[in-house]
């Protein structure tokens, strides 16, 4: 089928591009000053080289590149060497879990808040029905995660204590750093699906519909929602990717155990290893998302697939 | 009739999108544990790992101190040895042998009894060079094992620790030690289970499964109960500990929390008892309002600025005094610093084992300029332009600031500040490549000669340039020297000569600052930061 080929045709293409960014990475984290093992005591020469030799550092750059790419053939990421208790794998198998959860939620929340606001604002443009929801989509773009963060854990985990501080346990756990992460894109879903929902109010058949003196609810949600939905669509893609593995700032605040936390403080630490493994981890899953856009978006529009 | 139907198959691939956020949410939450008599511990950071051969940090060291027992204790509040695993020691007259006589009901935490044998083998494993253990220096004060670790003896029998039976353990020194049984509290000199290392990989191998909580076999009086990474620690009672009926409290939860803000909040809603730090503004905030939750105790550690001597205008002792005398230090730390620290006119923190330096670098504007004046900057004209480089921090920046105005407003030069990540400031500060660099040293153990043989010429710590045969030649003697008040006094006399010669100008003495709850009790402080949980209980909680 043409769709089937299409796919296999983009998971082939993954392996280059993969490889380009596998070999980008493993030379540029090398040329940042500093290694895995330096630090405020400084180990002495042997101590060094006996490390160095442990995690193979001690052999020529493109002998390391070599053995590092026989060692992914084999599906192996190699050991951390600033977390050495669990190997690379493991610690994505183990931290990506709550990031993915996160995301979700967040997704989930950013949908259940900017569609219902987008809606309601399109409805009756330029009134303050539409302006308040606006306004406040404005604002949830403008305020940076960090700042609503605690914000949000004043008011609600320590003011009203209805909510917990931080940690990652239970579903009440959860909300807070879900908003937190889900809020601007809540916004932009609201502005989306305001836009797209006034471009489709102002076409022929809704005319029609109103013409013949169907309620305005009715208009709005059972004619013109079916277009107006069709670019948050497209916008859940790239979103999902965003969200998932850009939630490093929220898993900080939030003490979420999640793999964004895991990526950046691989990269203070010059974990070669961990940097490497996150790297084409979070590549994959891109891709992955990506291609499911393509692939969804195919199917709710049966003229891309022919495109 | 077309878009009817996508408009449907829109509202499913949202519908899907909603289902994997709820699906996903059901996924397995933690069953409950008890959480009764536990203290409920901020511990910082989250371990590197648990095994006591590949870890270096005090978050490490907190949670195997509670998994883990050595030959001696420490007591919390002075660090005197208190009986371990060893119920008593005989120490040779030339100080230079141990004999540690073991207790017959020392028990792993699987039952097994703790022989001497167990401590040869964690011995031998961390010296073993495959081993590549960053910490293994803290034993080269035994007989042969830097020689062992640097593969020039390869025979274990070679160094000096002996088993001559299963309840005692010898151990011969290269050198004088005052400090060997103080050391005992470092997992550096803890003993490993063979058979659960030997289980799980190789005697030497680093990151296998031993480490993880149901394998883990330790002898100290918590045992791993559960360990999730990023979320907790839990550690209760170990029934088989010699010690069990002095132990107050059912378990110790800790809690790997970076962020110190976090920590705070979690500690406002009484979900930590103890929180590992407190920032500057919350320091200030808890002193006038809730000072009896903010404890502040004296850490072993150095805040200082290293000069590079190997280039001007460093290179001139004149210019390096003149910096020093003209950074005015009881301003500097009353009005930025803060957190009770405490102003530094010599390296060595004071009352270090007894050794507080009489050398000292005061604040002297008049004598300052004079000095650069005849290094040939009369009010700093023609002085070239150097750099201060700190790590990236907001507390790192105020500092240097501070500094920064106070010497160009004694001096007349001009000091431009740079920042750098972490690992750059360090290659940075090891290249030489800078003027001025930010520094700090945290001691080992609690002896002068962990803060003064960092300034020996070939020392990897030291990263000034600075070289003085005379110094070395003191440490050296120090070193070989078991009469305490000779060998402080060698002591002394290289301290002084590093006052004089100042490659490094000393800012302040740390303290540690954390956030307690009234109910904790017998949490003492000590200049180690060491934490003896056998003393600690909550007062709220029953008595198991």
């Amino acid at each position: 089928m043409h769709m089937t080929r299409y796919v296999v045709r983009q998971l082939a293409s993954f392996i280059p591009v993969l490889f380009v960014i596998i070999t980008l990475t493993f030379f540029l984290v090398r040329l940042a000053p500093g290694g895995p093992f330096s630090s405020e005591k400084a180990l002495s020469a042997e101590a060094l080289a006996q490390i160095n030799a442990h995690y193979n550092l001690d052999a020529p750059l493109w002998r390391q590149y070599v053995d590092y790419l026989a060692g992914l053939a084999r599906g192996d990421l190699g050991p951390s060497m600033k977390q050495p208790s669990r190997s690379v794998s493991e610690w994505i198998a183990y931290k990506f879990p709550a990031s993915l959860e996160l995301g979700l939620y967040g997704l989930l929340f950013a949908l259940c808040v900017g569609l219902p606001a987008g809606i309601l604002a399109a409805w009756r443009p330029n009134t303050w029905t539409d302006q308040l929801p606006m306004a406040l989509a404005m604002a949830g773009i403008c305020i940076p995660n960090f700042v609503l963060g605690p914000l949000l854990v004043y008011v609600f985990s320590l003011r009203l204590q209805w909510l917990p501080v931080a940690q990652w346990d239970g579903f009440a756990h959860k909300i807070l750093p879900a908003v937190t992460l889900g809020a601007v894109y809540a916004a932009y879903i609201a502005r989306l699906s305001r836009a797209a929902l006034l471009d489709v109010l102002s076409q022929d058949f809704i005319r029609t519909a109103r013409a013949k003196g169907l309620s305005e609810p009715r208009v709005v949600l059972r004619h013109a929602l079916r277009g107006g939905l069709q670019p948050v669509v497209s916008f859940l893609g790239p979103a999902a990717a965003g969200i998932i593995t850009g939630s490093f700032v929220v898993e900080n605040i939030f003490r979420v155990p999640g793999l964004g936390t895991e990526f950046v403080k691989a990269a203070m630490n010059r974990d070669y290893t961990m940097i490497l493994g996150t790297v084409l981890f979070f590549a994959v899953l891109i891709m992955l998302f990506n291609l499911a856009v393509d692939v969804v978006q195919a199917w709710l529009d049966p003229r891309l697939r022919h495109g | 009739m077309m878009t009817r139907i996508h408009a449907e198959r829109i509202a499913l691939v949202l519908c899907a999108v909603a289902a994997a956020a709820i699906g996903g949410g059901c996924g397995g939450d933690d069953a409950a544990f008890e959480t009764g008599n536990m203290l409920r511990f901020g511990n910082g950071a989250e371990p590197q790992d648990l095994d006591p051969h590949v870890v270096t940090g005090v978050t490490e060291h907190r949670v195997l101190s509670a998994l883990f027992e050595g030959l001696a204790g420490a007591d919390p509040a002075t660090l005197e040895p208190t009986p371990g695993v060893a119920e008593s020691w005989d120490v040779s007259e030339d100080g230079l042998e141990y004999t540690f006589h073991l207790r017959e009901d020392a028990k792993w935490s699987n039952g097994d009894p703790v022989l001497a044998q167990d401590f040869l083998y964690a011995w031998e494993r961390i010296l073993t060079p495959e081993m590549a253990s960053e910490y293994a220096y803290m034993l080269f004060c035994m007989a042969g094992a830097r020689a062992f670790y640097e593969g020039e003896i390869t025979d274990f029998a070679d160094v000096g620790a002996a088993a001559p039976d299963d309840r005692t353990v010898v151990v011969r020194l290269e050198h004088p030690t005052p400090y060997f049984l103080q050391m005992q509290v470092h997992q550096s000199w803890f003993p490993v289970h063979k058979a659960t290392i030997e289980k799980f990989g190789g005697r030497t191998e680093r990151g296998t499964r031993w480490t993880r909580a149901g394998n883990l076999v330790g002898n100290g009086l918590f045992m791993l109960e559960r360990w999730e990474p990023n979320k907790r620690i839990v550690a209760v009672r170990n029934p088989h500990y010699w010690d069990r009926e002095a132990v107050h409290l059912d378990g110790v939860i800790f809690y790997p929390y970076d962020e110190s803000q976090t920590e705070e909040r979690l500690f406002r809603v009484g979900e930590l008892h103890v929180t590992s730090t407190v920032t500057p503004n919350k320091f200030d905030v808890y002193q006038r309002e809730n000072p009896e939750i903010l404890q502040n105790a004296d850490y072993l550690g150095t805040y200082y600025y290293r000069l590079n001597t190997t280039r001007p205008p460093f290179d001139d002792v004149r210019v390096r005094k003149a910096f020093a005398l003209a950074l005015d230090r009881d301003d500097l730390v009353r009005n930025v610093v803060r957190m009770g620290r405490k102003p530094a006119s010599h390296f060595t923190p004071p009352d270090t084992a007894g050794y507080t330096c009489q050398h000292t670098v005061g604040y002297d504007v008049a004598e300052a300029r004079r000095l650069l004046a005849e290094a040939g900057y009369p009010d700093g004209q023609g002085f070239p332009e150097v750099t201060l480089l700190y790590n990236t921090s907001e507390s790192h920046k105020e500092i240097a600031e501070t500094a920064q105005a106070m010497w160009s407003q004694a001096l007349g030069v001009d000091v431009r500040l740079r920042n750098q990540e972490w690992k750059v400031y360090l290659e940075s500060m090891t290249q030489l490549d800078y003027d001025i660099v930010r520094s700090a040293w945290v001691g080992d153990f609690v002896d002068p000669i962990t803060f003064l043989e960092c300034f020996t010429t070939d020392n990897g710590n030291n990263r000034t340039g600075w070289s003085s045969a005379a110094y070395d030649a003191l440490i050296a003697e120090a070193v070989r020297t078991a009469d305490r008040d000779a060998r402080f006094a060698a002591l002394q006399e290289a301290e002084a000569i590093l006052l004089d010669e100042l490659p490094i100008i000393p800012v302040y003495f740390y303290t540690n600052a954390w956030l307690q709850a009234p109910e904790v009790e017998g949490l003492d402080h000590n200049l180690l930061g060491y934490i003896s949980f056998k003393r600690i209980r909550l007062a709220h909680a029953a008595e198991g």
